[in-house]
């Protein structure tokens, strides 16, 4: 072999090195997890209340407030999400200026750090909207503070580029020819709309409602300044109350634990349910994707 | 009708960048009128620490006389995002090249859900991560004085961003026509010379996008470091030290301020520098990525 | 010939952007038969076919100058529904475009969005479509399947079904039979003999064996323009122009 052969495979040597060092790293962070969390993890955990200042018990009302507080985000985002994709892909003219600056500003939405959707849901939904419903209510203070709508509020504009772009891609691969034919048969713009080019889109829409659950309920920066709870006794009653949430339970047992040794199995399980969560969303969307692309292009 | 509800209802990106804006700086109006307690000149120039000393930079938010400087906040930063950089861009850079050059099919098919798994990870996650197995393992190797610091954040924050800078990187070189590759091969070129010298310099300005995308996402990532860093907020240029960021700043301290106060004020100030700075970075990247695509006969 | 055109052109241009895709195009189409426009590509014959029932109002950039008379009403005008012209003038593409719907579910897309309920009505209309297309035989066991799953020829009958299920009394064809074998264009050029008894067809075809076997009338365009027309005999076999002859001989295209 010459010397710049040599060197050729060297240097692609290193790269697949670079990916070896990720896949690594994947299962270093999973290992871990499983390792220290597995023999604490059992429908006990998932369903009882922490005891003894998190030392003892499980996870329910984190678990319980994290499935409520996406739950609010996805009825919230899909809608406006979904509309947006239709405009940008279906109702915008071709070349139209309103829907380019309508692509950069989703463009950078999804750059925003999620400390900052903190702050403007502090900002916005807390301190703006809040406090005038309560002055509007009769003064008790009950919207003007943090708590479960408007964190998933927050997290509802923090998802939203990951909606309107999974969204438009889907409906931008539902065939033109499709659109034709069914224009062709004397259909409006919006029965073609329904019947032809969403139901072509559902993979893709539910993709990007997958990936914004996963994201919305990874997410701690933002539930941190707008209602998250270190802890509560009780189950959130209303869209006001305060929550407990999987991702601020594992900030605070790692950080502010009183007890690190008793906490810390709890810690390694409740890591380990987070993770668990995140990668089977992630898979199914994944698997969804690929199926539909398949079917495309057969 | 129909039309114009959907029309209206796009907007929604838009209405969301504009509230941002106004409602972050709505908070820390108090600093940009400067007719607070505190204004650019607190924040940013040298200021009388303790009686008979030089003035200095302190960031000391609750006490008798807060002290409010952004210099070792930025600093912090600045240090904290460095290390990620010039960790996680080689590793992403060579992996991206491996999946579009380098590797067979099936194995490329399989890689990019395996990153996608990777960038799926909450950043609470990794900053568990960083605080539990990460530190001490950096603090063994390096001999380190201290188990948290700019260096064990900047390692997890690494972590965080190679996805982002290997899928945007990937996407660029694989918009890289094979006929480039053909030509470079045709003339006896190896893979890796093809590689290096064909195919990366074609991309490059999608590549270069790639690590400013990076580098605007390590510059607002929490939890990460407010988990692994240390979080004290000293000047320093050391890697080994505890550090403080701006993002970790405002999640750590916004649940303890007077709502309205200087200090809030201040806090949302931070958020608006990030905010601008982000967007900026958005912007450059955006800007070079249509270069690319432009440039490979793509369209933008 | 019949008294009255069908539809009537007048004064026709098409413009894409700066690019002229018809020029001043005259031109009438005969009730109940079959007109053939051929010509090489590019020469404008798509674009006049689809400036008949107002596709190419869907193309940005795409505009238009003189008039389309439809039973002597202008199809552009003000008080004409685009939705409504499009049931009376039917379209069936170039490439088969079924839905990735159930067979039955496709012929009855155009029945369901003009508002028809009715099941009994719905079934039957579906059928007869069916029949109309010569297709009824082949599919009458498996009309809950997906329409992907029939053959490339079969496709095309499907969208030609799905196309005549709303009735319409125009009939316009984009190389239908282009992408397909010649068996299932034999059956597709057959079903256009019995298809113009009930209605008017235009059809685009690069295929100049095929214009002669089914068309009663040929239109021959050129770079945007009508250089002659007439009856599909007389046209083949005596043109009055030499590039229609030189055309139609093979001596370009």
């Amino acid at each position: 072999m010459s010397p710049r052969q040599t060197r050729s495979k060297l240097f692609s040597g290193l790269t697949g090195v670079a990916v070896a060092l990720l896949v690594g790293i994947l299962l270093v962070i999973v290992g871990d997890a499983v390792r220290g969390g597995w023999t604490r993890l059992s429908w006990e955990f998932l369903s009882t209340a922490p005891q003894e200042g998190m030392t003892a018990g499980g996870i329910f009302p984190a678990l319980w407030g994290t499935t409520v507080l996406t739950l609010l985000m996805t009825i919230a985002v899909m809608p406006v999400g979904v509309i947006t994709a239709i405009y940008l892909s279906e109702y915008a003219p071709e070349g139209s200026r309103l829907a380019a600056v309508v692509r950069v500003a989703v463009q950078n939405l999804a750059g925003v750090p999620s400390v900052v959707f903190g702050l403007f849901g502090l900002g916005f939904f807390v301190r703006f909207v809040g406090e005038r419903m309560d002055a509007a209510l009769g003064g008790e203070l009950k919207w003007g503070q943090p708590g479960l709508l408007w964190a998933s509020l927050t997290l509802a504009v923090l998802t939203l580029p990951v909606v309107i772009v999974a969204t438009e891609e889907a409906l931008r691969t539902v065939p033109a020819d499709l659109r034709s034919a069914s224009l062709a048969l004397g259909a409006t713009k919006s029965q073609t709309l329904w019947r032809v080019v969403l139901p072509g889109a559902v993979p893709g829409i539910l993709t990007g409602a997958i990936l914004a659950v996963s994201r919305g309920a990874g997410e701690v920066a933002p539930i941190l300044l707008t209602g998250a709870a270190y802890y509560l006794p009780d189950l959130p009653r209303s869209l006001s109350s305060q929550f407990m949430h999987l991702g601020y339970h594992t900030y605070v047992m790692a950080t502010q634990s009183p007890d690190v040794d008793a906490t810390r199995p709890l810690l390694y399980a409740t890591v380990l349910v987070l993770l668990a969560l995140t990668f089977t969303l992630n898979l199914v969307a994944i698997v969804i994707r690929s199926r539909s692309r398949k079917l495309a292009s057969s | 009708m129909i039309a114009l509800t959907i029309q209206a209802v796009g907007l929604s990106g838009i209405a969301a960048v504009l509230l941002i804006v106004i409602f972050v700086g709505r908070e820390a109006l108090p600093i940009l009128r400067g007719d607070g307690e505190a204004g650019f000149d607190t924040l940013f120039l040298p200021q009388p620490l303790r009686p008979g000393k030089p003035p200095g930079f302190m960031w000391q938010p609750v006490g008798e006389v807060p002290k409010l400087s952004m210099i070792p906040l930025l600093l912090g930063t600045l240090k904290v995002t460095l290390v990620a950089m010039v960790v996680a861009v080689p590793v992403a850079l060579a992996a991206a090249l491996f999946t579009s050059e380098f590797a067979p099919r099936r194995l490329r098919e399989l890689l990019k859900p395996v990153i996608e798994l990777l960038a799926s990870i909450p950043s609470v996650v990794l900053g568990f991560f960083a605080l539990m197995t990460l530190a001490g393992w950096a603090q063994s190797t390096f001999g380190l004085p201290s188990r948290l610091s700019a260096l064990v954040a900047g390692l997890a924050m690494a972590i965080a961003i190679v996805p982002v800078v290997f899928t945007v990187a990937e996407d660029a070189l694989t918009a890289v026509p094979r006929s480039y590759r053909e030509a470079s091969l045709a003339l006896g070129a190896t893979p890796w010379e093809t590689a290096w010298r064909v195919v990366l310099p074609a991309a490059a300005p999608g590549v270069f996008a790639a690590c400013v995308l990076g580098f605007g996402r390590a510059i607002g990532e929490t939890m990460i470091v407010l988990m692994a860093s240390g979080n004290a907020a000293i000047v320093s240029l050391s890697l080994s030290d505890s550090t403080r960021t701006m993002s970790a700043t405002i999640a750590a301290e916004m649940g303890e301020v007077v709502f309205g106060g200087t200090h809030w004020s201040v806090l949302f100030f931070i958020g608006l520098q990030l905010f601008a700075l982000t967007l900026a970075l958005n912007w450059v990247a955006g800007a070079f990525v249509r270069r690319t695509l432009r440039r490979l006969g793509g369209t933008a | 010939m019949s008294a009255q055109p069908k539809v009537k052109v007048r004064r026709l241009s098409i413009h894409y952007r700066d690019k002229t895709a018809v020029k001043n195009l005259d031109l009438d189409i005969a009730e109940r038969q079959v007109l053939a426009l051929i010509g090489p590509s590019g020469c404008g014959k798509s674009t006049f076919l689809r400036a008949l029932n107002r596709m190419n109002d869907l193309i940005p950039g795409a505009r238009q100058e003189g008039e389309v008379l439809l039973d002597g009403q202008d199809i552009n005008g003000r008080e004409i529904d685009v939705v409504d012209l499009r049931r009376r003038v039917g379209m069936v593409f170039q490439k088969s475009n079924p839905f990735p719907k159930s067979i039955f579910e496709n012929v009855a897309f155009g029945l369901r969005i003009a508002g028809l309920r009715d099941k009994a009505e719905l079934t039957a209309r579906v059928e007869a479509s069916l029949h109309h297309a010569a297709l009824w035989d082949e599919v009458k066991d498996r009309l809950a399947e997906s329409a992907l799953s029939l053959s490339g020829g079969q496709q095309q009958r499907l969208c030609i079904a799905r196309a005549l299920a709303i009735e319409p009394e125009v009939v316009l064809m984009d190389e239908p039979a282009s992408a397909l074998d010649p068996l299932s264009t034999a059956k597709i050029e057959e079903l256009m003999h019995e298809l113009k008894s009930r209605y008017t067809i235009v059809i685009v075809t690069h295929n100049m064996q095929q214009a002669a076997r089914v068309s009663d009338q040929t239109a021959f365009f050129y770079m945007g323009e009508l250089i002659e027309v007439g009856s599909t005999a007389h046209l083949f076999t005596n043109p009055g122009v030499k590039r229609t002859e030189d055309y139609v001989t093979g001596k370009f295209g």
